[in-house]
């Protein structure tokens, strides 16, 4: 329960950290909130060779507004998140899925980028970053470049960025006004891990959905867009039969691990119940806000 | 073996200067290192709470940050609450309201409450759970626990 031995840089800048990355080559480590990697350095899941520490850059701590979208740097704290007026206002999806993020102590110190950059199956950020068609800023020693959610979040535990990266920031779509959402998770107990999430956003225009986005998490090797129940519900009246066409498609896709806290099959049906629910809230709020 | 590191940690409002391993840990460095045994740990890996702490004014695990972090930043740990003779005033309620058996959890159940009493609104009970939900006590059944920090949240009253 102790970390192996390695080595610190307390990085001043973003270029700092690039430079001490790249001399370390894959055995580098980037730390931010820690909420994640420093269990996996205290198991010894992970032995870096050097910790870049990113918590005393400056500047990183700052949600952007673009507009249309909200940029979020790599050292915004989920209690940040939580309670950022903009993001309540603009992103009520996110903002109600803070609550649901860890427990108070861990959201004083883990970051919105690192949850993202971890990408644990079962964690909300990638979700959410998904459902809003992220992009993700990443600086490299070739110079700046920028992922897709969908192309970033590669596997479990598993992204895009390559040995030497680090990523910056993470922009999401603000909703449009009026715009319905909806989000639902089991757990266990909660803030701990989910076994499954749902989250979706829609728009209502002259009785129809539009715009409709969904996402689940806990049932797959990642967060996932389901882009099947999308195009059932595009366009739709959002009645009961659709609502129900969407969730069976939801089922039919997924292939839901088994382990100890839940069976595929229990996992499958989870998923359509959360689905259910989120799209009649989706679409409620769109009725209420129309 | 890593190179070691000098570091210069405010704990409880006095400074003090080591050479650490960077792979030392805030908690062993508190317990070891400076002899605050007030921070315990239990599980090593940020689930149970009992290794909390105060790390720039908000709540931390202690086990999941590292001492060389913590170079130039202040910590307050339960040893800044009270005395045996005099105790601290979250203290006081934990104890009136039996909210402690074995103790174990209580140090880091303390910090963590003066973190929600200083950030959190606390105005129902529902809330005052969910603050507490990341620290684990396994004798009291939490109910002494939240009656001591409603009480506390109520003598507080409304955050600015």
């Amino acid at each position: 329960m102790k970390p192996a031995p390695f080595a610190y840089v307390r990085a001043e800048s973003v270029p700092h950290a690039l430079e001490a990355l790249s001399e370390a080559g894959d055995e580098a480590k980037v730390l931010a909130g820690g909420q994640s990697l420093m269990p996996m350095i205290n198991f010894r899941l992970v032995k870096p060779s050097v910790l870049v520490d990113i918590n005393r850059i400056p500047g990183l701590d700052v949600i952007e507004d673009l507009g249309l979208r909200l940029k979020l740097g790599a050292l915004v704290r989920h209690w940040i998140t939580a309670s950022d007026a903009r993001i309540a206002e603009h992103v009520p999806v996110l903002h109600e899925t803070m609550k649901s993020v860890a427990h108070m102590t861990v959201r004083n110190r883990g970051t919105f980028c690192g949850s993202v950059s971890h990408n644990d199956p079962a964690a909300e950020m990638p979700m959410i970053t998904l459902l809003l068609d992220g992009a993700v800023h990443i600086a490299s020693p070739n110079g700046p470049r920028t992922l897709p959610a969908a192309e970033f979040l590669t596997g479990p535990l598993t992204t895009a960025l390559e040995p030497g990266e680090l990523v910056t920031a993470i922009e999401i779509d603000k909703l449009a006004p009026g715009a319905g959402w909806g989000f639902e998770e089991f757990s266990r107990r909660h803030g701990d891990f989910a076994l499954a999430a749902v989250a979706a956003v829609l728009e209502r225009r002259e009785g129809r959905a539009t715009e409709v986005r969904v996402a689940i998490m806990g049932v797959g090797d990642t967060a996932l867009r389901l882009p099947q129940a999308e195009a059932i519900l595009e366009g739709s009246d959002m009645s009961a039969a659709v609502v129900d066409a969407a969730v069976e498609a939801i089922r039919g896709s997924l292939d839901p691990r088994s382990d100890l806290s839940a069976s595929s099959d229990y996992r499958r049906h989870l998923s359509g119940v959360l689905a259910a629910r989120v799209l009649k809230a989706a679409w409620s709020r769109a009725e209420e806000l129309a | 073996m890593s190179e070691l590191v000098d570091i210069t940690v405010t704990v409880n409002g006095v400074a003090h200067a080591r050479r650490v391993e960077p792979r030392l840990l805030l908690s062993d460095f508190l317990r070891h290192e400076l002899g605050l045994t007030g921070a315990h740990v239990g599980c090593e890996h940020g689930v149970c709470g009992a290794c909390t702490i105060l790390l720039e004014g908000r709540s931390a695990r202690s086990c999941l940050t590292l001492a060389v972090q913590a170079d130039g930043l202040d910590v307050e740990t339960v040893e800044a609450q009270g005395t045996v003779e005099a105790l601290g005033r979250v203290q006081q309620a934990m104890r009136d309201h039996h909210g402690l058996q074995c103790g174990f959890c209580t140090p880091g159940m303390i910090m963590a409450i003066t973190d929600m009493l200083r950030h959190h609104p606390l105005e129902t009970d529902a809330q005052i759970r969910d603050a507490l939900s990341g620290n684990i006590c396994r004798c009291t059944g939490y109910e002494h626990i939240v009656d001591a920090v409603r009480e506390l949240a109520k003598e507080r009253g409304p955050l600015p």
